[in-house]
């Protein structure tokens, strides 16, 4: 069969070319990084067994709430949006589901040394401050009153999961926005451009730029992906990293269920299509060879 | 006026007016193709078919598409994509079939190479064919600009500016080829005129003249055989079907192409739905933005080749800065197809590549060298790979300086039944 020969070529180079200019390329030009590390190794670990009850009084007694609200405990932001932008550079976040969707051993990291947990010591230092300031204790054992505040954040997370878009809202939206589904950044634009130094790309779009698996470890440690990004690391457990993802793709992929299902369709039809064609060529053939 | 008589039907009223019946039997059913010939000649059809699914689905596009660096983006990728019910599925189709439809004519090509169908009467077929080549590449080129990613304004950055290594006219040519000093607006609106007006109306009427240029050579065959058309179609047409050595258009070749497009298409539609990704570059996903130069900038794959060659010498040479050699080299790539009829210099005979042993080795070794430098041309131009680039580059050049002395050599041998052996 002198057909399938060429076919078979025909293939063979086609294949050849498609993997050369995909995933070989791809491979080549964004080298493999390790995989994601939910466990945040780097930062080592707070052993230490929290209260939540003294977490509490510890949270009030830290000054938390002078610039964090507690929506859920009835404890609203100082400040509005305009002036914690003014002030901060960006919208400090509310932590009303802090315990649930960051990483505890992240929370404990962050609270006693932000730029280190952030990974943001490449922009900030003693001549321009981090606007979180480390907690130094209260003059009690500081691990064991890090762990406390942790416990706390954790018993007033909510129990009930929390819905993909409340995650992105909570982890994202200080700096990101989606507008393809009108969600806008908290933080005012010219305040944030300052802060970050470059106004934080919108978002809607990104699940299609970057994929999956770029997302997956660069939101887990974006100096990993791209050293020296001004994008802080955010320190979302596996689970609200998940939601976040699978939330841009809602957005930025919001055909995907009817794509595959037509899919199906149309392959169904060609294929019958190919098969009767087949049967005719076959009848019209049959007369001239 | 030739006498008009009462219809008995309304064919019959056509054909008095218009004559339709002789017009079917000249484009249809009397216009013979050879009967050896293999699903590669099918390519053709194939191709019409995707050019008919970008027309069609590129004016769906255009209902909502806004041709304005500020709405072009979003109006892609917003409206059409996710607000206009199918829009993806016109968008995809669109995507996917503009990138599809250059491995058919890379198919196309090099079939047409391989069985000698560029030469000794057919010259005609091979440059309407290449033209329409370059035609496409810019219909390419052109729609890629337009939804103003990332990828579309740097690589409208780095084409444009390829001009401006023209002698003495360089710098002035670019930006008259802008239409300003930047890639911008007047950019975009320019490129916009072309993809959807000016280079589908040339593209259309170079299909017509390819077509026509088939009429008076023929198609050729798996054998590169010659033989009298008009005999054979009358032994068709005194039904010693099977003895003829031609076929008629419709229905005989037609029911095979259909049965090839039926194949064609079901694997299209599964890119379309499954496999989208290959033909949309992930970082055109990402606005156009004149501050932040991507990481890797390359063109779609179907470009890659050039741009190897284009790029390959990336050291000076006597004193000739790499960047104008390049060039050089990149002109020299994109018009030496166009002249392969006349580097062959066995002119007088046709035959296909298996039976012209020394044309088969140039055959195959272009090939690969094409291949490879598509894969190469994707990959960054450092250490290791830029030397392989500037070698299959050099093998490219040194391929088409051999093809006339090895084409002389295989004429001048006296066994004229396909060369030396």
């Amino acid at each position: 069969m002198r057909e399938l020969k060429i076919l078979a070529i025909v293939i063979f180079f086609t294949a050849v070319v498609y993997w050369g200019v995909e995933p070989f390329a791809h491979s080549q030009m964004h080298p493999h990084v390790a995989p994601a590390d939910f466990a945040f190794k780097d930062l080592g670990v707070n052993d230490k067994k929290g209260d939540a009850t003294k977490g509490a009084e510890t949270f009030l007694n830290a000054g938390c709430i002078g610039c964090h609200g507690v929506s859920s405990q009835g404890m609203e932001a100082p400040m509005d949006h305009a002036s914690a932008s003014a002030s901060f550079g960006v919208v400090p976040p509310d932590l009303s589901t802090a315990g649930a969707i960051y990483d505890k051993n992240f929370l404990a990291a962050l609270i006693k040394d932000p730029t280190k947990a952030l990974k943001v010591e490449h922009k900030f230092n003693e001549s321009r401050p981090h606007p979180m300031i480390a907690f130094f204790g209260l003059g009690g054992d500081l691990d064991q009153e890090v762990a406390d505040i942790v416990a706390y954040l954790q018993s007033i997370a909510p129990v009930t999961p929390i819905d993909d878009k409340q995650v992105y809202a909570d982890a994202c939206q200080r700096c990101h926005d989606i507008k393809y589904d009108k969600v806008m950044s908290t933080t005012d634009k010219t305040a944030l451009m300052a802060y970050m130094g470059t106004l934080p790309p919108d978002l809607s779009m990104m699940i299609r730029s970057k994929g999956k698996d770029y997302l997956t470890t660069f939101i887990n440690n974006p100096q990993k992906q791209l050293a020296g990004t001004s994008m802080p690391r955010v320190g979302l457990t596996e689970k609200a990293q998940n939601q976040v993802i699978a939330y841009m793709e809602k957005v930025g992929d919001r055909k995907k269920a009817e794509r595959e299902d037509l899919g199906y369709k149309l392959i169904g039809y060609m294929v019958l299509f190919t098969l009767l064609a087949y049967a005719w060529k076959v009848k019209i053939w049959r007369e001239v060879h | 006026m030739a006498e008009i008589r009462k219809a008995t039907g309304f064919i019959d009223w056509l054909d008095q007016r218009l004559a339709v019946n002789k017009f079917i039997k000249v484009m249809m059913t009397e216009y013979w193709i050879p009967k050896n010939i293999n699903f590669l000649w099918a390519m053709g059809v194939v191709l019409m078919v995707l050019f008919m699914i970008l027309i069609v689905s590129g004016i769906f596009l255009l209902m909502y598409y806004k041709p304005d660096i500020n709405l072009a983006f979003d109006s892609v990728n917003y409206t059409i994509m996710q607000e206009v019910e199918y829009g993806w599925l016109w968008r995809h189709i669109h995507g996917v079939s503009a990138s599809v439809i250059f491995l058919v004519i890379y198919i196309h090509m090099f079939t047409g190479i391989y069985y000698g169908s560029y030469k000794k009467g057919r010259e005609i077929i091979w440059l309407t064919g290449m033209a329409l080549f370059g035609m496409f590449s810019a219909e390419a080129f052109s729609g890629y600009m337009l939804p103003w990613g990332q990828m579309s304004y740097w690589a409208a950055q780095v084409i444009t500016n390829l001009f401006g290594g023209i002698p003495f006219i360089g710098e002035a040519l670019v930006v008259w080829i802008r239409g300003d000093f930047l890639v911008a607006d007047a950019t975009l609106t320019r490129f916009f005129m072309l993809h959807v007006l000016l280079l589908p109306l040339v593209i259309l009427l170079l299909i017509a003249v390819h077509f026509y240029s088939l009429r008076v050579p023929h198609v050729n065959n798996q054998e590169s055989e010659e033989f009298d058309f008009e005999d054979e179609a009358k032994k068709y047409l005194e039904g010693k079907k099977v003895e003829s050595k031609v076929v008629p258009f419709w229905p005989v070749f037609l029911s095979k192409d259909f049965f090839v497009v039926g194949v064609a298409l079901t694997i299209f539609f599964y890119l379309v739905c499954f496999h989208y990704d290959f033909a949309m570059d992930p970082i055109n996903f990402e606005p156009a933005n004149n501050m932040k130069t991507p990481a890797h900038i390359y063109p779609e794959w179907y470009f890659l080749w050039s741009y190897e060659v284009l790029r390959g010498f990336f050291f000076d040479i006597a004193g000739v800065a790499a960047m104008d050699i390049g060039l050089a080299a990149f002109g020299f790539a994109n018009v030496i197809f166009m002249l392969l009829p006349f580097l062959d210099r066995n002119t007088d005979h046709v035959a296909p590549a298996h039976k012209r042993p020394l044309f088969f080795v140039w055959f195959w070794l272009l090939l690969i060298d094409m291949i490879v430098l598509t894969v190469y041309g994707k990959l960054p131009p450092t250490g290791n790979n830029a030397w392989v680039g500037f070698g299959a580059t050099i093998t490219f050049l040194v391929l088409f300086i051999l093809l006339p002395i090895i084409t002389k050599m295989e004429a001048n041998c006296k066994c004229n039944t396909g060369g030396c052996k």
